[in-house]
C-alpha cells in the first residue's frame, strides 16, 4: 500500500462533488467496471425499499409478543433474518432493551456503522462529526438536543459500534397501546427511537 | 496513535442538528450516486470492507475535515482504485482510453443487485484462537490505540478507550481482525467482545455516575485486569 506522502489520486478528478461522482462513474461505466442499471437498482432499494420502516416492524412485534422479544434479545440475527432482514450492514445483529433503568443508544464513532437491513442509510446527523464526537462523552446533553429528557434513575449505555456488529434500540412501549394490534405499533415507533436518541410516539 | 476520524470524546464540534425524519435518505441525487457507485466498484472484489474503510481514513486531515460524508467516499474510492490497481491516474486524468477492462466481466449486474445485497458480507469465520475472556471478567484496553501490525495502519480501537478498564459484556463470536484485514495481510480471525466501561473511566466529568460506553474489542486489544 503506498505511503502517505504519495498524491492522492482522488485530486485528479474534479474538485466540485458532484461532478467529481460523475467523472468516477463515467470513467468506470466505459470500462465495463459499473452498470448504470445496477446503480439505480441499488439506490431505488435503499431509497425505497429498506428503511426504518423494517425496524418498527421487528419493535412491534417485540411489543406484542413477548415470546418474539425474549427470541430477539436472545439471537437477533437469526429472528429477524427469518422476517426477511438481513444483508449487507446487518449480518450480526444485537437488540438492546430500553426500561426504566438503562437508556441506550448507538453511535459509531470512527465511521458511520448502521443496521442498514432494519434502518436504512443512516442520517446525516448520525454520520456528522458533532454526534461521533460527543455520544460518547455527553450523551445526555446530545439527547437534549433532540428533545430527550432522562431521569436521573435513568442510567444511559452508548454503544460504539467498533466492529461489524450492528445495534438497534428496542425501546420501551408507550403508554396507551396496550392492546394495539402490530399495525398500529408500527406507527408509534420512530427512526430515533431504535437509534436511542428518541423516543417513541405516545398514543393520542 | 490513529487518525483524524478517531474523534470520540473530541470538543469543539457544536450541537448535533437532527433532520426531520421525513428527510429525503439522500439530500442530493449525487449522494445517492456515490454510494451506488462505491457499492458497485466494492463488487468487482478487488477490496474488502476493512481496505474500503482505511481508504477513508487515509484521507488527508485536510481533506477528512473538509470534505462531506460522500466526499469523502467517492474520494477514497478514486484513491482505492489507483492503489488496487483497478484503475490508473491516467484512467482518472481521462487521458486513457474506454476500451473494456479485464475485471469487466465481474461487474454488478442490476439483476444481481438484490441477491447482493441480501446477502451481505459476514465477518464472523472459525478461528484457532480460543477464547480468553468470560462474561463479567475484567480487562484493560491496549495502550496506546494503534495498530501493532503496520504502523499507522487500520484499528479499531478508538483512542478515548485506549488503556481502560472495562468489563466483558458479550462474547460475539470470532471475527476477522481489521488490523490484519485492511493491509491484505490474511482475516487473522479472533474472540470480539463487547465490552463495558464505566463513563468515569474515560471522561474526566462523565455526566452521571451510572452511564457507560460499550465497545466492540478484539481479544488482542485486551489484556486481563
Amino acid at each position: 500500500m503506498p505511503h502517505d506522502d504519495h498524491d492522492h489520486p482522488h485530486a485528479l478528478l474534479p474538485p466540485e462533488p458532484a461532478l467529481r461522482v460523475k467523472a468516477l462513474e463515467t470513467i468506470l461505466t466505459r470500462k465495463g467496471l459499473i452498470d448504470p442499471a445496477a446503480l439505480d437498482e441499488i439506490i431505488d432499494t435503499y431509497q425505497n425499499k429498506i428503511g426504518p420502516q423494517n425496524g418498527a416492524r421487528v419493535v412491534a412485534k417485540a411489543w406484542a409478543d413477548p415470546e418474539f422479544k425474549d427470541s430477539l434479545l436472545n439471537d437477533a440475527t437469526s429472528v429477524v433474518a427469518e422476517l426477511g432482514y438481513y444483508g449487507r450492514q446487518g449480518e450480526h445483529m444485537v437488540v438492546v432493551e430500553n426500561t426504566p433503568g438503562q437508556h441506550n443508544m448507538v453511535v459509531c464513532t470512527l465511521c458511520s456503522c448502521y443496521p442498514w437491513p432494519l434502518l436504512g442509510i443512516p442520517p446525516g446527523w448520525y454520520k456528522s462529526d458533532a454526534y461521533r464526537a460527543r455520544a460518547v462523552r455527553e450523551p445526555r446533553k446530545v439527547l437534549a438536543e433532540f428533545g430527550v429528557t432522562l431521569p436521573a434513575e435513568t442510567s444511559v449505555r452508548v454503544w460504539d459500534s467498533t466492529a461489524e456488529v450492528r445495534y438497534l434500540v428496542l425501546p420501551m412501549q408507550p403508554k396507551g397501546s396496550e392492546g394495539f394490534s402490530e399495525e398500529e405499533l408500527a406507527a408509534l415507533v420512530t427512526r430515533d427511537s431504535m437509534i436511542g436518541t428518541g423516543l417513541p410516539k405516545v398514543p393520542s | 496513535m490513529t487518525r483524524v476520524h478517531d474523534m470520540g470524546g473530541r470538543f469543539g464540534d457544536g450541537p448535533v442538528n437532527p433532520e426531520s425524519e421525513d428527510a429525503p435518505v439522500f439530500a442530493e441525487d449525487w449522494h445517492a450516486r456515490a454510494l451506488a457507485v462505491t457499492l458497485a466498484a466494492g463488487s468487482l472484489g478487488q477490496w474488502n470492507i476493512d481496505i474500503s474503510r482505511h481508504a477513508r481514513e487515509r484521507l488527508s486531515p485536510k481533506d477528512y475535515t473538509r470534505f462531506s460524508y460522500y466526499e469523502k467516499w467517492i474520494s477514497a474510492l478514486a484513491d482505492l482504485l489507483v492503489q488496487s490497481g483497478v484503475l490508473t491516474e491516467e484512467d482518472l486524468r481521462g487521458e486513457a482510453d474506454g476500451g473494456e477492462h479485464a475485471l469487466a466481466n465481474r461487474a454488478l449486474k442490476a439483476e444481481a443487485v438484490a441477491g447482493v445485497l441480501a446477502s451481505g458480507g459476514p465477518a464472523d469465520r472459525p478461528s484457532n484462537v480460543p477464547v480468553e475472556f468470560e462474561i463479567g471478567q475484567e480487562v484493560v484496553t491496549a495502550r496506546p490505540a494503534a495498530n501493532r501490525l503496520v504502523d499507522g495502519g487500520h484499528t479499531r480501537l478508538p483512542i478515548y478507550a485506549a488503556g481502560a478498564r472495562g468489563r466483558i459484556l458479550m462474547v460475539h463470536g470470532t471475527h476477522v481482525l481489521p488490523d490484519s484485514s485492511a493491509h491484505r495481510l490474511g482475516e487473522a480471525p479472533e474472540p470480539l467482545y463487547a465490552v463495558a466501561f464505566p463513563a468515569s473511566e474515560l471522561w474526566a466529568n462523565p455526566e452521571h455516575p451510572q452511564d457507560e460506553v460499550v465497545l466492540d474489542l478484539w481479544q488482542s486489544y485486551l489484556e486481563p485486569e
